[in-house]
């Protein structure tokens, strides 16, 4: 007999780091996200490899049969596995999984939304000077044409007055998504970053730090701890991301992070103004038009001897087209419109093309820095977009 | 905004179409009722696993107990007569149909 072996249950949401605009949880809204965290934790340890084997054994013989030759690529992979019971099951279960994270997540946090408002405001006007709202910053038509990863209202609906709840709602959400594996306060992105710049430049102390769709700044906070000195900006074009990442920092003790309403593609900032410009997973959620944009305003803004790093899934050349497949899932059934392509493009071409020194190009990873009791992705199966592992590009000016 | 509105508002859609997976559409829907309710069932006996260790925590119980403990006869028939009961609200709507079709026998 094989001894069985375990899978360790995902932390309990009780474990999610606590600040000063955390929502009051009961025990029901708790033990909902407890359970959708295990769910998704068992769908991409146990269930997801299913797929592989219905691939295997019965729907790609049965494509050879009819057409003589095997799917030629992940669309033909995809109209094949559509018409399987065990793919359909997995999928339907998948989708249902994000639309209850949602509703969880909606079900917590706009039953409180006022207060969380007024909780948001004091914080904010306490240290008012670095939170820069700008509402002639129009939502761009990539991000407002559909409710990103299955988001009602996307990161924008105000449903009252100087509104918070779509940030609550993300941040509440995530750390049941993701398992713990990006950290308590699923910052794990940003503390690899730092840690990358900390090793590939050591002793270097940038002026000045820009993230790029910072959103409640998860991954902004980090910079800031990691360089006190130097002035730290985030831009985002969604106003309730920034109000409740400025008050979420103001009760960590940063207020002096600068959160920012700007398009990332036409930033209100001076020629040569930033050392360190990076982003974490804001990327593969702008167009194509607009993803020339923004490495065109990072070449703008990045100072000499400065660099730049962006963070998201690996693309996918080098992959097999069943695992191209598998990830493709996103853009076709949780509302990311933009993956496909992200993870299609030669981001180092893109950056030459805005002039950037082949030499000065690079591609590296960065793991997750999370707290010693959660779960590190080495002990983790990926899940296809939610790991806490990254592809990053970069590149020094 | 009263308690309905804001039950629309946390219950709404993201924009976009719902896909489907399976041939008959209805099999996605009622999977997803399957699943939300799989889900407040884990809620159910989450909340239950408290009360249970918070009276044991207090004293006032010994999980042990539970395990243990066998219905006398009248508890039993109690028992017995709620899961009739609940199992016929359950599948009143094959009792529905049965019913239909006598009728049209007639
Ligand atoms: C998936 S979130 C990532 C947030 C953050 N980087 C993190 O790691 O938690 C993407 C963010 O990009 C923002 N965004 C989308 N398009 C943008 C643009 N053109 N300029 C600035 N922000 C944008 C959205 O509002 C959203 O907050």
């Amino acid at each position: 007999m094989t001894r069985a072996t375990r899978l360790d249950a995902a932390p309990p949401w009780s474990e999610v780091g606590e600040h000063a605009m955390s929502p009051t949880a009961t025990h029901d809204e708790i033990a909902r996200f407890n359970f959708l965290a295990n769910f998704n934790k068992y769908m991409s340890n146990v269930v997801v490899a299913g797929n592989a084997v219905a691939y295997e054994r019965r729907v790609a013989p049965h494509w050879r049969a009819q057409h003589g030759v095997d799917p030629a690529n992940r669309r033909e992979i995809r109209a094949a596995m559509s018409a399987d019971a065990y793919y359909q099951l997995w999928s339907a279960l998948r989708r249902s999984g994000m639309e209850m994270r949602q509703q969880a997540g909606r079900s917590l946090v706009l039953r409180q939304m006022q207060a969380l408002r007024d909780r948001a405001r004091e914080l904010n006007a306490a240290c008012a000077a670095t939170l820069r709202l700008d509402n002639s910053i129009a939502i761009p038509p990539y991000q407002s044409e559909l409710d990103n990863h299955c988001m009602p209202g996307s990161y924008y609906a105000e449903y009252i007055d100087d509104d918070v709840s779509a940030a609550a709602n993300y941040d509440a959400g995530m750390f049941a998504t993701t398992t713990g594996l990006f950290g308590r306060y699923l910052d794990g992105a940003g503390r690899g970053t730092a840690q990358w710049l900390s090793r590939s430049r050591p002793g270097w102390q940038p002026r000045r730090i820009l993230d790029l769709g910072c959103g409640l700044g998860h991954n902004l906070l980090p910079l800031a701890r990691a360089y006190p000195e130097a002035e730290v900006v985030g831009v985002d074009v969604a106003a309730p991301m920034l109000r409740y990442g400025h008050s979420r920092a103001v009760g960590m003790g940063l207020g002096r992070v600068i959160f920012q309403q700007a398009n990332a593609e036409r930033l209100p900032f001076e020629d040569a103004s930033f050392d360190f410009i990076y982003s974490t997973m804001f990327l593969h959620e702008t167009s194509h038009a607009a993803l020339r944009n923004i490495f065109g305003e990072v070449r703008r803004l990045l100072a000499p001897g400065g660099v730049q790093l962006h963070l998201e899934q690996p693309p996918y050349r080098g992959m097999s087209d069943f695992e191209q497949f598998l990830r493709d899932w996103d853009c076709h059934y949780n509302n990311e419109p933009f993956w496909s392509a992200l993870h299609e493009t030669h981001l180092p071409t893109l950056l030459a093309e805005k002039g950037f020194a082949q030499a000065d190009i690079f591609e590296t990873e960065i793991h997750a820095i999370v707290e010693d009791e959660m779960p590190k992705v080495a002990t983790a199966v990926e899940d296809f977009g939610r790991g806490g592992l990254w592809y990053a590009c970069g590149a020094a000016a | 905004m009263n308690e309905l509105d804001l039950q629309k508002l946390i219950n709404a859609a993201a924009s976009g179409k719902r896909p489907h997976f399976f041939g008959d559409h209805d099999v996605d829907r009622l999977l997803s009722i399957v699943w939300a309710m799989a889900a407040e069932l884990a809620v159910t006996r989450e909340r239950l696993d408290t009360v249970e260790r918070l009276l044991a925590e207090r004293a006032l119980l010994d999980r042990a107990a539970i395990d243990a403990y066998r219905p006398d006869g009248a508890a039993a028939a109690e028992r017995g007569q709620w899961q009739i009961e609940y199992l016929s609200r359950l599948l009143r709507v094959l009792q529905q149909e049965v019913d239909a079709l006598r009728r049209e026998e007639r």
